[in-house]
């Protein structure tokens, strides 16, 4: 524990100016070299909230197992790109959109497309950790079976309990009280019990909307821990605030930016390049601590 | 900087933000002083009665306890006294009737309260012989068959109709709650009426429980309708997208996310429209009969009701029938009782929401 906390004192000082060497740190991985996970392929998105335009013409790329930060200022409209990637968007009553989001080199806003097989494909975990609040620990985990109503024998459900649980982190604080409620977990170990709960229905892609904001440091390099594992076997885009996290777990940053009016993409490349000689003037300012 | 680490005894707890009986002794002082004052006045004017000590005691404190606190401490604290004081009052004021009501129900009841009402009817009795004969069965059965059939109709139609208001939102919501809230503002009466004019006089049907329950739910709807619109909508949207985010449908999602985090609210709900409509006599003035023998079959033939055998004990006024009501009141409390204490404990254990 010790240890943990020197090491965590030595991030809080790391400054902007070494995010560079942070980034560079971590090995960059090669699109494709992951066999597991999909690609998914964001085209001319638009997204409109009413008749305001909150986010124009995005186009990025996401190749299967890598890690993208999607960073900029709050306001920016990242955190509507990422819904808009699992049709989350759609729920709020006056969102409109337009433009492709291909999974696979398949169009998930075609007609044709069943939205509920799309988010079974397209994990998410939310901002607030949201353990539901009715289930024990162990239910929550395996809603997803009865929530998209699959098949799997109860035989391999305790497996899956178990695998899912590790892969996020938290089998060794909750194997003795699965059958606790969510709520008595502390935020850290709920926002894992909610990463392991999207694991359970073996998504290639998992989204996460700013999923370390409402957690204390310690919490938030577990999460960041777990998603370096799970950067091995699937594609993640995660939406953060903080530069360093983007630039300790990602293998590619894009950043957006709103100049008052809707959201843009302004630059996207490998981290290290992001934070060490972004092409926009923009992009330096924001890495560098000069605004935002 | 040095931490100082020396072996400290440990204090004992106090509060010293709590009154000592000392420091209370002014204020006490003057509560006496008012009731003393009240008393003396309104022996000294025309005001009598309980009322009339009431009216003079409740501005004399008020005005006594501003002036003391306003010599004692600042004009801020003289106002928080001040105010404070209307809001005891007003609680007071509440409390009274409740209270009164209970304790005269209790006393007047308890007079009658015996063994024997549990296992007779009045078939072979007369509301004015004495209470020993005769007894309430035939409605306490009656009160139990409408209330079971009004919360089968109405807790289904209620939570329903909550759903589809705030989760599927769909078209007419608008129009829908508007009628929700205009049968809430429903004259019971006019639930009775109704019954009896579209389905007694337009059907072969008879008056039995069911039409009684059919009036009731008329009046229930509305409540639990509303009851549960408000439980649902403090779910937390989180809760909706996680289920949706899983890949789940809709009524999956309402079905094993929503309707579970709410359930403690929604038995509430129900508990609500039960009490809304367990003392209901109006609507079932033309729809139920009222027999005064028993009747096990609550689909068809006359039936009878708690409400009912109080109203025909008071509406006939002799001493013995009217301790008859009284004691039917005090059986129907105690049926609205159990059934409350029975929905918390075999409901949910724990409100989370």
């Amino acid at each position: 524990m010790n240890n943990e906390g020197e090491e965590m004192e030595t991030r809080e000082k790391t400054t902007p100016s070494s995010l560079a060497n942070v980034a560079n740190a971590r090995g960059q991985k090669k699109p494709g070299t992951a066999p597991l996970g999909s690609g998914l392929e964001a085209r001319g998105v638009h997204a409109w909230f009413g008749k305001h335009l909150a986010l124009k013409n995005v186009s990025l790329d996401f190749s299967s197992g890598t890690v993208t930060a999607l960073i900029g200022p709050s306001g920016c409209g990242k955190s509507t790109f990422i819904r808009t990637l699992n049709r989350m968007h759609e729920f709020i009553p006056s969102a409109a959109f337009a433009g492709e989001v291909l999974l696979d080199n398949k169009d998930i806003y075609d007609s044709s497309v069943d939205v509920t097989k799309i988010r079974l494909q397209i994990g998410m975990v939310f901002q607030k950790p949201n353990p539901f609040p009715s289930m024990t620990i162990g239910e929550n985990v395996l809603s997803g079976i009865k929530l998209a109503q699959l098949n799997i024998p109860k035989s391999e459900q305790d497996d899956l309990l178990e695998d899912c649980l590790i892969r996020a982190g938290l089998w060794n604080e909750v194997k003795d009280r699965l059958d606790a409620h969510g709520g008595s977990l502390s935020g850290g170990q709920q926002q894992r019990l909610c990463i392991a709960r999207s694991l359970a229905v073996k998504p290639k892609i998992l989204l996460m909307d700013e999923p370390c904001s409402a957690l204390d440091p310690g919490s938030t390099l577990r999460i960041e821990e777990t998603i370096s594992q799970l950067s091995s076997s699937m594609t993640i885009i995660i939406v953060t605030h903080n530069m360093q996290q983007a630039a300790r777990v990602s293998d590619y940053t894009a950043f957006f930016l709103s100049d008052g009016g809707p959201g843009e993409l302004v630059e996207v490349g490998p981290t290290s390049q992001i934070f060490t000689k972004p092409r926009d003037q923009r992009t330096e300012n924001y890495v560098s601590g000069r605004f935002g | 900087m040095t931490l100082i680490q020396n072996q400290i005894e440990i204090p004992t707890p106090s509060k010293p933000w709590v009154k000592t009986p000392l420091q209370r002794v002014p204020s006490i002082a003057v509560g006496i002083a008012a009731l003393a004052l009240a008393g003396a006045i309104v022996e000294a004017t025309p005001l009598k009665g309980k009322l009339g000590f009431f009216l003079v005691f409740v501005p004399l404190i008020t005005v006594l306890q501003y002036l003391l606190a306003r010599i004692r401490a600042t004009r801020k604290a003289a106002q928080d006294i001040f105010v404070a004081s209307f809001m005891w009052t007003a609680s007071f004021l509440v409390f009274l009737p409740t209270a009164s009501i209970l304790a005269t129900t209790v006393t007047k009841g308890l007079e009658g309260l015996r063994l024997s009402i549990f296992t007779n009817t009045m078939a072979a009795a007369s509301y004015t012989d004495p209470i020993e004969m005769g007894g309430l069965l035939h409605a306490l059965v009656g009160t139990i068959y409408l209330i079971l059939l009004s919360v089968i109709i109405s807790v289904p139609l209620g939570i329903l109709t909550a759903l589809y208001l705030t989760e599927i939102k769909g078209p007419g919501s608008a129009f829908i709650q508007f009628i929700v809230q205009a049968m809430s503002g429903v004259p019971s009466v006019i639930a009775g009426l109704f019954v009896f004019s579209a389905v007694i006089l337009a059907t072969p049907l008879e008056a039995s429980s069911l039409m009684g329950a059919f009036a009731l739910a008329i009046l229930m709807v509305p409540t639990v309708t509303r009851t549960s619109q408000e439980v649902l909508v403090l779910i937390p949207n989180d809760l909706r997208e996680a289920g949706l985010a899983l890949g789940a449908t809709q009524w999956k999602t309402v079905a094993l996310v929503v309707v579970p985090a709410a359930k403690s609210g929604l038995i509430t709900a129900i508990i609500l429209g039960v009490a809304r409509i367990a003392g209901e006599t109006a609507p079932l003035l033309f729809v139920l009969g009222g027999t005064d023998a028993l009747n096990s079959n609550p689909f068809s033939g006359f039936n009878s009701g708690l409400p009912l055998y109080i109203w025909k004990g008071f509406l006939i006024g002799l001493p013995e029938s009217v301790q008859r009501a009284w004691t039917g009141i005090l059986v129907l409390l105690i049926l609205v009782l159990i059934l409350f204490t029975a929905a918390r404990v075999f409901g949910p254990k724990k409100g989370r929401f």
